[in-house]
């Protein structure tokens, strides 16, 4: 990560984690990880089912223990707190779930103001701090409503007044949006952004979603097999993707993908005969503005089809993705001009 | 059936009803935490401790092995040394708050492992004690599929309640064992069966009421 250890609301230092297997030996879900999530950051975790993610966020209140190394927030080593001391981290520590986790049994209210009440929280401060929380996440009208009279939307933000009751410095999300439909996702990821903005709260969130990094994470790290394959700042990552896995998850959500009746006939080898060249061009940071298109056909004579592409935000940078296709007899040429004015190309393949 | 059979009937009511009712409580004051443990001290649960868990349900199925007339008889000891009395109606109580207890405690072990597990690790993500989360998320969660137990649980002690003649436990059983089998007088038989088959749809109906109001698990019609 860019910004330096010192400053980290949450550490990994060389962090593992294997678990004894029936035979006697035993199984490694995660090694070698070394990751800084920096202060007020929204930092995503991207990773496929059983990479580790999972583990490795619940490390962070202590609902995992790690098996090698360190992990500490705000400075306190979480691993090696046991009873009251690791109560009291927790506390510090919100976190949201994929499933919501509500009581069935309690009202929206009294969900909320659970963690108040596990926390001693004089009944008389519980109800004020409730309403303001409940304020914040705009379910006022909803207040004595059970969670089963809820849509997922408004469950999810139960479950964030929830995990901010206690006044926390970090909050946890796992695949909080996994469960709720692209509109809803949408805006519980808004809230989570305000909230951060507003309260400087550090995010560290979990999820199998680039578009979910795309929207609101301000850093990212991708995880693969038990280790972190690359990290850094969400734009960067997303500009430079530098290892496979990467790359795949970004397919899903850069500048569209190709349409179907290219993607069909793309060959891997240039073919016999005139053929033409297909290749992604990203523009990031300040390029991403810049007309290269029709500076590449001006000076260049090389005319470029567009093929499918998308120009959005990712980490508060502009950032371009762009499917073009060119000759193939020039494609090189073309390449080596958009490379020199700072931007990236891949080549995805050829068509007749 | 004769007039001064009535009183008779209603005394053998009443003593069933303070039989069932006392042992009932009983069995739950001992039963409910009984069974919250047994479901909490399994391996990797809250409360953890698996040899613990392990002995006390190798007593829990002793108990619940043991047909409940053999119980009644075998704990006679027990019995008298409790209540000063090995005959009666409070002597009945003994043989059944001891097969209440296992019975309801597995009850409420079966209601408690099904909240869900996702509760738990929010409490626990909350920095809650263990026993914070048995009091305010595992057992209010679980209030529902408890209250069907309990109703469950009465429903059995009417039954068993009826085999404590034995020990002159007195109450509805006993009555017609001594009066509709012993002394030939049918009618009597068939009082005491309609009474307990009132009763019983009595205690299922009410307990099912219990249970549905606690329950808000389904979204329904608000103000109930």
């Amino acid at each position: 990560m860019s910004s330096t250890t010192k400053d980290a609301a949450i550490l990994f230092e060389g962090v593992g984690k294997s678990f004894p297997k029936g035979d006697g030996t035993r199984v490694t879900a995660l090694s070698g990880i070394d990751l800084a999530v920096p202060q007020g950051s929204i930092t995503g975790i991207i990773g496929r089912s059983g990479a580790g993610k999972s583990t490795l966020l619940r490390m962070v209140n202590g609902l995992e223990r790690p098996t090698e190394g360190r992990v500490t927030v705000a400075g306190r080593d979480v691993g090696a707190a046991r009873g009251s001391a690791l109560r009291h981290i927790r506390r510090d520590v919100g976190m949201i779930f994929q499933h919501f986790n509500l009581l069935a049994s309690r009202t929206v209210r009294d969900n909320v103001a659970l963690p108040l009440e596990v926390a001693g929280t004089p009944r008389s401060r519980i109800r004020p701090r409730v309403d303001e929380l409940i304020e914040q996440v705009g379910l006022q009208a909803l207040a004595d409503r059970y969670p089963a009279e809820l849509s997922g939307g408004q469950k999810q933000r139960v479950g964030i007044a929830r995990a901010l009751a206690t006044d926390p410095k970090v909050l946890l999300s796992d695949e909080a949006t996994s469960a709720l439909d692209p509109e809803t996702t949408q805006t519980v990821l808004e809230l989570l952004a305000r909230i951060n903005r507003d309260l400087g709260l550090t995010i560290l969130l979990i999820t199998h979603e680039m578009a979910v990094l795309r929207d609101i994470a301000s850093h990212m790290a991708v995880i693969e097999g038990g280790s972190i394959v690359e990290a850094g700042e969400t734009h960067k990552v997303f500009t430079r993707p530098a290892h496979a896995t990467t790359r795949s998850f970004l397919s899903g959500v850069t500048g569209a993908t190709l349409p179907a009746f290219i993607a069909d006939r793309l060959l891997s080898e240039r073919p016999e005969g005139p053929s033409e060249q297909v290749i992604r061009v990203t523009f990031a940071g300040d390029h991403a503005t810049d007309p290269m298109l029709s500076l590449l056909a001006t000076e260049l004579g090389i005319s470029a089809n567009i093929l499918a592409g998308a120009i959005e935000e990712v980490g508060s940078h502009p950032f371009g993705n762009l499917l073009i296709s060119v000759d193939a007899m020039r494609a090189d040429e073309a390449r080596a001009y958009l490379e020199r004015h700072g931007l990236l190309t891949e080549v995805l393949g050829h068509v007749r | 059936m004769s007039a001064n059979l009535i009183p008779i009937l209603w005394d053998a009511t009443l003593q069933t009803l303070y039989m069932v009712a006392l042992s009932a409580i009983l069995g739950t004051v001992g039963g409910l935490p009984l069974g919250v443990y047994l479901a909490t001290s399994q391996r990797g649960e809250l409360l953890s401790s698996p040899w613990v868990n392990w002995v006390l349900g190798l007593v829990v199925n002793a108990t619940r092995s043991v047909p409940f007339i053999i119980l009644v008889v075998a704990i006679i000891p027990f019995t008298r040394m409790m209540v000063g009395t090995s005959i009666g109606t409070d002597a009945a109580i003994v043989p059944l708050t001891i097969a209440a207890i296992p019975f309801i405690a597995r009850l409420v072990e079966n209601a408690i492992r099904e909240v869900d597990a996702g509760l738990i690790e929010a409490a626990r993500a909350m920095g809650a004690t263990p026993f914070q989360i048995i009091r305010k998320v595992l057992i209010p969660e679980a209030l529902p599929a408890i209250t069907l137990g309990l109703t469950l649980a009465v429903v059995s002690l009417i039954g068993y309640s009826a085999m404590v003649g034995a020990v002159g436990g007195q109450g509805l059983g006993d009555l017609g064992i001594r009066y509709g089998y012993q002394r030939f007088m049918p009618e009597v038989m068939l009082a005491v069966v309609v009474i307990l088959i009132v009763l019983v749809q009595l205690v299922q109906s009410l307990g099912e009421r219990l249970a549905a109001r606690v329950d808000r698990r389904a979204a329904r019609n608000r103000g109930n």
